[in-house]
């Protein structure tokens, strides 16, 4: 195994940790701003890792400017997809995003309840 | 190398399982709609680690396609999320 292949394969391993970091995120996380925040940002992190990987194993120059591509492209489309559907249900009646709870200093609760998942179901 | 891509595989295929369970539970649309948008982008790694697994390169091609389509898909649905609330 030559150091090429060491390093690809610990970028695809690095990629497929983020999409599984992404993955429980979005089964775990509280209400759908908090899941999209999780599946944007982990998940093109790991498919940009994984993307990489595979193309640094395969070593020639067609297939990195194919995987370049397939980088560039993703980064291009998952922010613009993300705001949409964001900004769609946003402007569907969703309740606003809870505001920060106020400040230990202020409370002197060291434990603040969490704040309540938004209501997203105007959208439907 | 060919077990290590395996078990890559077999958790790309777990995180698809699991991102099914949400595109299934929902409970909006909208959550529907990110899980398949992260359940095409564990195709397009998938896609990826295929290609170095069989040494297909061609299979890099399906993979922007595949990434293609699913952001033409995302905004359409973002459209029809946002035309159904203004009725």
């Amino acid at each position: 195994m030559t150091a090429q292949h060491g390093v690809a394969m610990a970028l695809a391993s690095a990629g497929v940790f983020f999409c599984l970091v992404a993955v429980v995120g979005i089964l775990r996380l509280p209400d759908l701003f908090t899941r999209m925040h999780a599946a944007s940002k982990a998940g093109t992190l790991g498919t940009v890792c994984t993307v990489l990987g595979a193309a640094l194993f395969l070593g020639e120059w067609g297939v990195g400017v194919r995987g370049v591509l397939i980088i560039i492209f993703m980064l291009l489309t998952a922010p613009v997809a993300a705001h949409m559907i964001a900004r769609a249900v946003y402007t569907a009646g969703a309740t606003a995003p809870p505001r920060f709870p106020p400040s230990r200093n202020a409370t002197a609760d060291a434990n603040p309840p969490a704040p309540p998942p938004c209501d997203t179901s105007a959208a439907d | 190398m060919t077990v290590l891509l395996d078990s890559l595989l077999a958790l790309l295929l777990l995180a698809v399982g699991l991102a099914s369970v949400r595109l299934g539970r929902g409970p909006s649309l909208a959550d529907r709609v990110v899980a398949l948008d992260v359940i095409s982008a564990l195709a397009v790694a998938l896609l990826a680690l295929a290609a170095v697994r069989q040494r297909l390169p061609v299979l890099l091609d399906a993979a922007l396609l595949v990434s293609l389509v699913s952001f033409v898909g995302t905004v359409a649905f973002a459209r029809l999320i946002e035309r159904r609330s203004d009725r």
